[in-house]
């Protein structure tokens, strides 16, 4: 078991390259192989899971091969509380983009099944690194197949999307790179731990909060850094869209919890008001944004900007909570919130956008106004949509409901206001979810067209299917998500509080 | 005095055996004339390939060793930056080829100009003496600017060569007056004993000449603002003396910065590091921008070059052996990246048609996927993305600079790298996103060079994931 992370970042990249090499001529067997190897990857995430000690905060499953010397950066990897559920989340959509891509994408097959794979693993390492250097490495990489999976699959404007994707965030990551880069020359070793040890003065402790913040905001994206996540939404390919929104935006929050808290504890405290500004703007300015829009993956691209926002609250109430009660324990239902509603994003927003793919792949277009009455045509099709619909709006029962709802309690402890302000999102998200469906599945058929729609095919049931299943699992029993994030969250309270200076 | 041995000329086996074979090279050129084009051509690599034996079996030296009256030095910076320079200038010419003879331009005397030039690049390598510095500068100048002027029938290139041919003049000029001074102030040209007599309080005069020095450095590097003949060079010459000159001079003149600047000239490191810092700052900045707006490949990957000049100059800057060894470092990184980015458009090319705007490379991918696979990863390595060799050379830059605390300059370099991208992207935008733009000639087949191609993007790939050895290599050569 000891090499079961490296297994699961190299047995997907290497199916990808093996896809790659059969080439289109070969797709038939290469789109089994990718089924198997997305299969594959789920399958040996679940020993990760129940392998896993739930009483530490320690990294576990440890690998350390030496990478390079000269730097004393290693192959290092482990998971714990935070990458423990992210990485899994990562195996189990993979698969649901493999299996929409089957009879869907008919331009260059074998390359689409080929950079999904590659880029599973490297999300998979970026997750899993214990060495920030590592950890950075994958992270830039990842870029590369999203950045040719939007712009060879995606829409009319794909090339503007694509490289503004690439260029925003690779303008935040350079500054991390900087900033990583000194604390190396400061302290000898790219080891998070050591980063995470560090000692900084408050000047250093800012800067390096300033580098992590432009990295990360533009990952989960905050505003007002997020103007690219709508056009790279809207343009992607159906995966590319949801590989974006379940898993890469989640990479800017595991960054706050991984670096930000840690390593800048004092910076963090000092300027968490700026996070929590942005965070709420987010929540409410975008959740109006949300309900004008015309384009059904613009509007679910805005709406996961406003969910993210609770992730970056969760994450930085904190200070206030302490500063106000001096209850420690209660900072961590912030952060238990943040990672939660991480997850619960990631399953839904996910659906979504397969949803959106299920009607783009018969209308071909993403336009609201386009559809109308689909109830009537594809009633199987019509229930899940309405279920997803009903958890983005955080529905009890849901997925949803179970990180929204402890955010806003943890913010509530932190101020009236800022949880009175979050709260607006349960009407706003209601607002724009619902009428979307309202617009979109119910009413009467509105042309012949949408008359002429056929229902779900085998695939897409057994994908919505799963999702479906996925989120009111963990919206009915988040217990075990809880349990296994609790000591490493309880670490991180510990952490983030502590004082550098 | 000692008695002279040959084994004592052992170090210098690589000028030696060069300097023989360009000679034999010549005269069966003579005797087998036009009739057997390709003759020289494998001549020329035969050598390289027996001249690279040679040096490994004879002329390493486990320290350092100065050999003719201290005019030479061999060292293992010597016996490395040789090796690589047999092997890029082999790997240069073997993708000439094909692109020679389709310009009826496959003679003799290209080969044999290139083997001068890399004579040049040696003599500058192993330079010891300010005399041997100049003599390793001309020969290389030399070759070149004649190399440049080899399609004589093409005007763009007549142009070119006279221009940088005047301008290297100018340039050379200012490296001798530059020494002049020295050499007056000190009253040796010994590069070793310069350093040990240039200590402060220095005498004006040394900074007069230092700045004459730096000028022609920045001049042979093409630092902004003493830029202005690379463009016009790279576009205008011939793409096969394009790619000649964008990669093995490069090291010379990475060994002309060590060796004169950062050792002969090490008393007055906190002088020539500040002008360098403006060098570098002006050649990021403009290289970066100005390479925007290009829609000439040929131009592009020349403003690319000064750009990536700037990244080598800020490893000059840091004034630290880390800084110099992160240099090197960059420099053959960018050498290895610049030799298939330039073998691409040689190989896109064919008879009658130059693959040198930006357009015609659209679609490429639905023509040639192997070409656009391998200039999509020089792409992103020079754009300084993993899992590429480029990423490692831009980190080991701002490493260098964060261990000096020049806290402007990395976020300068850091800034410039995003600006860079964008042009690195839309090339990779051109291939894989575009569709064909009307009917091109197909790619040449070749398939001896596509190999090497395909391993040289395989080498930018295989280096990024497992930088260590490279990295320490440059780090013990420099120390």
């Amino acid at each position: 078991m000891h090499a079961l992370l490296s297994v699961l970042i190299w047995l997907p990249i290497g199916a990808g390259v093996v896809i790659l090499l059969l080439g289109d001529r070969h797709i038939g067997a290469g789109r089994w192989l990718s089924l198997a190897a997305s299969l594959a990857t789920l399958a040996l995430s679940i020993p990760l899971w129940t392998h896993f000690n739930t009483t530490t905060a320690a990294l576990q499953f440890p690998e350390l091969l030496p990478w390079i010397p000269r730097f004393q950066a290693y192959y290092a990897l482990g998971v714990d509380g935070i990458s423990l559920p992210l990485i899994v989340l990562t195996a189990f959509m993979t698969v649901p983009v493999v299996i929409a891509a089957w009879s869907v994408i008919d331009s260059r097959p074998a390359q689409y099944y080929a950079a999904f794979l590659i880029m599973e693993g490297l999300m998979i390492g970026v997750f899993s690194a214990t060495d920030a250097l590592l950890f950075y490495f994958f992270w830039e990489a990842m870029l590369i197949p999203m950045f040719l999976i939007i712009g060879i699959w995606g829409g009319p404007r794909r090339v503007y999307a694509t490289i503004k994707f690439f260029l925003y965030t690779f303008l935040g990551s350079v500054f991390m790179l900087a900033a990583l880069i000194y604390m190396y020359v400061k302290s000898g070793s790219y080891s998070i731990a050591a980063l995470q040890a560090l000692p900084l003065t408050l000047l250093e402790q800012r800067w390096i909060f300033v580098a992590f913040l432009l990295a990360f905001a533009v990952k989960v994206p905050m505003v007002p850094v997020h103007t690219w996540l709508p056009d790279a939404h809207v343009e992607a390919p159906t995966g590319g869209s949801v590989i974006l929104a379940a898993i890469m935006l989640k990479m800017g929050g595991y960054g706050f919890l991984r670096f930000s808290l840690p390593v800048t504890p004092d910076a963090s405290r000092e300027l968490d008001l700026l996070v929590i500004a942005l965070s709420l703007v987010a929540v409410i300015y975008i959740g109006f944004v949300a309900l004008v829009q015309q384009d059904m993956k613009k509007l679910i691209a805005y709406s996961s900007i406003a969910h993210m926002g609770f992730v970056t609250l969760g994450a930085f109430v904190i200070y206030e909570i302490v500063r106000n009660t001096g209850n420690v324990l209660g900072a961590g239902m912030g952060l238990d919130g943040a990672m939660v509603q991480m997850v619960s994003h990631g399953l839904i927003s996910g659906a979504l956008f397969l949803c959106v793919g299920v009607l783009y792949d018969r209308l071909h277009s993403r336009q609201i106004a386009d559809y109308g009455g689909v109830v009537n045509t594809m009633p199987v099709f019509a229930t899940f949509m309405v279920l997803f619909a009903l958890a983005n709006s955080g529905l009890p029962g849901t997925s949803g409901f179970v990180g929204e709802f402890l955010v806003i309690i943890a913010s509530f402890r932190a101020s009236f206001w800022y949880s009175a302000l979050a709260a607006v999102t349960l009407v706003l998200g209601a607002a724009y979810t619902l009428w979307l469906v309202k617009r979109v599945v119910f009413g009467p058929v509105t042309s012949p067209r949408v008359a002429a729609l056929a229902d779900l095919n085998g695939r897409e049931f057994v994908v919505l299917g799963a999702l479906a299943a996925a989120v009111l699992l963990v919206g009915v029993w988040p217990a075990p998500l809880l349990k296994v994030m609790q000591p490493t969250i309880h670490h991180l309270v510990s952490q983030a509080l502590a004082t550098k200076l | 005095m000692e008695p002279v041995s040959l084994q004592s000329f052992a170090p210098a086996i690589a000028e030696i055996f060069l300097a023989f074979a360009v000679c034999v090279i010549l005269m069966a050129e003579v005797f087998a004339g036009e009739r057997r084009a390709g003759l020289t051509g494998t001549l020329s690599l035969l050598a390289l390939a027996a001249g690279a034996a040679l040096t490994v079996r004879y002329g390493h030296v486990t320290h350092r060793t100065v050999l003719f009256d201290g005019m030479y030095v061999a060292d293992e910076l010597s016996f490395v930056l040789k090796l690589v320079g047999f092997l890029f200038v082999a790997v240069a010419l073997l993708y000439s080829r094909t692109y020679l003879r389709n310009r009826n331009i496959l003679r003799g005397e290209y080969y044999v100009l290139a083997l001068t030039a890399l004579l040049g690049i040696f003599v500058l390598v192993s330079a010891n003496n300010l005399v041997t510095v100049y003599l390793g500068v001309e020969l290389l100048a030399l070759s070149v600017y004649a190399m440049v002027a080899f399609d004589r029938d093409s005007g763009v290139s007549a142009e070119s060569a006279v221009k940088y041919f005047v301008l290297g003049a100018i340039a050379s000029g200012a490296l001798l007056y530059g020494m002049s001074l020295i050499y007056g102030l000190t009253g040796t040209l010994d590069l070793g004993e310069i350093a040990a007599r240039l200590h402060a309080p220095l005498h004006p005069g040394v900074i007069l000449g230092l700045t004459f020095i730096v000028v022609a450095v920045a001049f042979k590097l093409g630092a902004v603002p003493f830029h202005m003949w690379l463009p016009d060079v790279y576009e205008g010459a011939p793409t096969s003396v394009t790619l000649f000159i964008g990669t093995a001079p490069k090291i010379a003149y990475f060994a002309l910065a060590l060796r004169l600047l950062a050792q002969g000239l090490a008393g007055t490191t906190a002088e020539w590091t500040q002008m360098l810092a403006v060098l570098a700052v002006l050649t990021l900045v403009v290289g970066n921008i100005v390479a925007l707006v290009q829609s000439n490949l040929k131009r592009m990957l020349a403003y690319s070059t000064i750009a990536n000049v700037g990244f080598i100059v800020l490893g000059f800057v840091a004034g630290t052996p880390d800084g110099y060894a992160a240099a090197l470092y960059y420099t053959l990184a960018y050498v290895l990246v610049a030799l298939g980015s330039f073998g691409v458009i040689l190989l896109a090319s064919a008879k009658g048609f130059e693959a040198d705007r930006l357009d015609d490379y659209k679609g490429l991918y639905r023509r040639d996927p192997l070409l656009a696979g391998t200039m999509m990863v020089l792409m992103f390595s020079t754009a300084g993305v993993p899992p590429f060799i480029g990423f490692w050379a831009k980190l080991r830059i701002i490493q260098a600079l964060w261990e000096t605390q020049h806290l402007w300059l990395v976020i300068l370099a850091v800034a410039m790298s995003v600006v860079g991208a964008f042009y690195y992207l839309r090339v990779i935008k051109l291939m894989y996103f575009d569709e064909p733009a009307g009917e091109l000639p197909a790619a040449a087949r070749e398939p001896g060079v596509r190999l090497a191609l395909g391993i040289n993007a395989a080498a930018v790939l295989a280096l990024g994931v497992l930088p260590g050895p490279l990295l320490d290599l440059c780090a013990r050569l420099i120390h």
